[in-house]
């Protein structure tokens, strides 16, 4: 019995070593891990389309799999863990907080490569990958801004990371440069995904006067409740515009399949690299939905500059000046964000009439 | 607290007890197949079940009520496959309770695929004239749907079951005694084979309820834990029925006020309020398991325990 332990440990460990080395004819291993349902219609759905495109582009070429509603913290080191082991070369961990979990199994099976999302602690064999979903915000909180009849505008906001934070005020920035007396209301869920207490939060915010719904959950539910409510509500992560008829006016897509499509690649041309990507509305990875034409033509115009000039770098959605909510300068007059500053946001910007979670 | 004047308050009792709802219902129906000396962990599992068997069959017939019906079913259905696997099989209740939450996610998967973006029939309102234009009352108790009525007539139906029928009896004998209840004629496994599918049916009842009524939608794992929260609910309740409807207010009224509370700007003691229920249950669990004298906060002695006829 203990030989054949040993054969079995040192066949695992064989498979280990051999996955740096992918020769021709095996196929490449990849796996994908998603924090939630892949039918959610939003982020893990979007993920799961990139999973889609690799097949398809690859073919026989890989082997792929993936494992849904893996909980962020240990069950998910253990779902690498396991992934690791049983022979994948590469690993796409889809969620912050894979972030450690990440770093401990990389650390474990140096051959292994990972692929992390949305955070930003790299190793010889980690990589991460993130997109700038801040400038869809502000395209979105631009025509909030123009749309809102009640001039408040609810904001289903999940984890007070600085990703989240970032959302919120990219959206309100854009808002009040266009209405001055634009008011956000903020409900902290506590999850990405909780159908239910998302459309109590969307009913919350309904109920104490928004008309425009936006989320940073992954569910359709809040788009469901605007519809059925009749206020106006934004998409996120995926084009959720069948679930709102009425209510959508546009969503926030998230477009990871080429990325994923070209890190396969580089995977199997050997020409990998633990980079860092940050990409936005310029090359495609965030886009806007169609916007719906039930807003005035002018708004719908006048958003459409707002990304162009987002995309080709001519506006920064965080151009001074800009305070911080305490009051204290945050940026000058004309002074754009760095990247280092908006990786690490954790504060309201001015105006924000919220207390910030603790 | 000027703050707190966005807040309606008719809104927001009305928006309680749609959010107590679910769990009401399935606590109620674990709160049965505990009493009858089984513990079923699979509500989770029987109510995303029911969750999708409302939702296809409502969409398929266009009818609500076709939904609703096959929610019944199918959570009873769920439920008589645990109660075959641990009443004949003999099965750990414990093992057996979490393989049907697993069992019952990934089947929902599966038949709720092609209804993933589909809108139910809306399920109809009560509206009566004159008394539902009532300032507060009008919004609070007379604008609801028939389940969530329902629910509140279950509380009282299982209330009178439990205590003053001798079916009732009979049943709360098998989870004290099976032994007992079995030496003095009582068939102890249909009991509680019909109490788990009472179970069943009434957690299916409050699954469909979330994908009809409160998101109205179907989505994989859309139940999120509310499955667990009804077992906590159960205890919390030291099975009493009404307890469990103050339980479920209770639950259901943290979760909604602290998203009102945020709205309205009020972010102090959210997460305590959030956490708040959850630490009343364990306390209830601490407070169970070191008092040796169960009886005092009602449990039944034969909870959990397998039950065969040696001759």
């Amino acid at each position: 019995m203990r030989i054949l332990k040993l054969i079995a440990a040192s066949a695992v460990i064989a498979l280990g070593a051999a996955g740096g080395t992918v020769s021709a004819d095996e196929p490449l291993k990849v796996g994908f891990i998603y924090v939630g349902p892949t039918g959610d219609h939003g982020w893990n759905y979007q993920h799961d389309k990139g999973r889609k495109l690799v097949e398809e582009t690859f073919g026989d070429a890989v082997e792929v799999s993936f494992v849904e509603s893996v909980p962020e913290g240990p069950d998910s080191e253990r779902v690498m863990t396991q992934m690791a082991l049983s022979g994948h070369d590469l690993i796409f961990t889809t969620s912050f907080g894979y972030m450690d979990p990440t770093i401990n199994v990389a650390s474990k099976f140096p051959d292994v490569t990972f692929e992390h999302c949305t955070g930003y602690k790299r190793a010889d064999n980690v990589a991460t990958f993130n997109a700038r979903f801040y400038e869809g915000r502000a395209v979105i909180g631009h025509i909030a801004g123009h749309v809102t009849e009640s001039n408040v505008i609810g904001y289903i906001a999940t984890f007070p990371i600085p990703e989240v934070v970032r959302g919120i005020n990219s959206a309100y920035l854009a808002a009040k440069k266009v209405n001055p007396d634009v008011e956000f209301k903020v409900i902290w869920v506590y999850t990405w995904f909780d159908p239910p207490i998302e459309a109590d939060a969307a009913k919350a915010l309904i109920e104490q006067g928004a008309d425009v719904i936006m989320q940073h959950v992954d569910s359709t539910a809040a788009m469901l409740v605007a519809e059925e409510h009749g206020v106006w509500a934004f998409g996120q992560a995926s084009d959720m515009s069948e679930f709102g008829p009425n209510s959508h006016i546009a969503s926030i897509v998230n477009n990871w399949a080429p990325y994923y499509v070209e890190r396969v690649q580089a995977v199997m041309d050997g020409t990998w690299s633990n980079s860092d990507t940050w990409e936005g509305l310029s090359t495609n990875m965030v886009e806007i939905s169609e916007i719906t034409d039930r807003i005035p033509a002018d708004v719908k115009a006048s958003a459409q500059a707002v990304r162009d000039a987002i995309a080709d770098g001519s506006l920064h959605p965080f151009t001074g000046p800009i305070n911080r909510q305490d009051g204290t300068a945050w940026l000058a007059e004309g002074e754009t964000a760095s990247d280092g500053d908006l990786l690490g946001l954790s504060f309201y910007v001015e105006g924000i009439d919220e207390d910030f979670p603790q | 607290m000027n703050e707190l004047g966005s807040i309606s308050p008719e809104l927001l009792v009305a928006s309680v007890m749609v959010a107590s709802t679910p769990i009401l219902l399935a606590g109620l129906g674990e709160l049965v197949v505990e009493k009858a000396g089984v513990l079923n962990l699979g509500v989770e599992g029987l109510m995303i079940i029911g969750a999708v068997c409302g939702f296809a069959m409502s969409v398929i017939t266009g009818s609500v009520l076709a939904g609703v019906l096959a929610a019944l079913v199918g959570g009873a259905l769920l439920g008589l496959v645990f109660a075959v696997l641990t009443q004949y099989l003999l099965s750990n209740q414990v093992a057996t309770g979490l393989a049907t939450t697993l069992f019952g996610l990934g089947l929902a998967s599966l038949i709720g695929k092609p209804f993933i973006g589909v809108r139910p029939p809306e399920m109809p309102r009560l509206r009566v004239e004159f008394l539902s234009d009532l300032p507060f009352i009008g919004h609070v108790l007379f604008s609801h749907d028939p389940v969530l009525y329902l629910s509140l007539g279950m509380t009282l139906l299982i209330w009178y079951f439990l205590r003053h029928t001798k079916k009732g009896l009979i049943l709360r004998a098998v989870g004290e005694n099976h032994d007992a209840a079995h030496s003095i004629g009582y068939k102890v496994r249909q009991t509680r084979i019909l109490a788990i599918m009472f179970g069943g049916a009434m957690a299916g009842l409050g699954g469909c309820y979330l994908s009809l009524v409160r998101v109205p939608q179907w989505t994989e794992g859309m139940t999120a834990g509310a499955g667990w929260i009804a077992l906590a609910l159960v205890v919390f309740s030291s099975w009493r029925p009404l307890r469990v409807l103050l339980g479920a207010w209770l639950f259901g009224g943290v979760t909604v006020l602290q998203l009102n509370l945020q709205a309205a700007g009020v972010g102090i003691g959210v997460a305590y309020l959030s956490v708040a229920p959850y630490v009343v249950t364990i306390i209830v669990l601490v407070l169970i398991s070191a008092n040796r004298s169960q009886r005092l906060l009602n449990a039944p002695a034969c909870l959990g325990r397998s039950y065969y006829i040696s001759s």
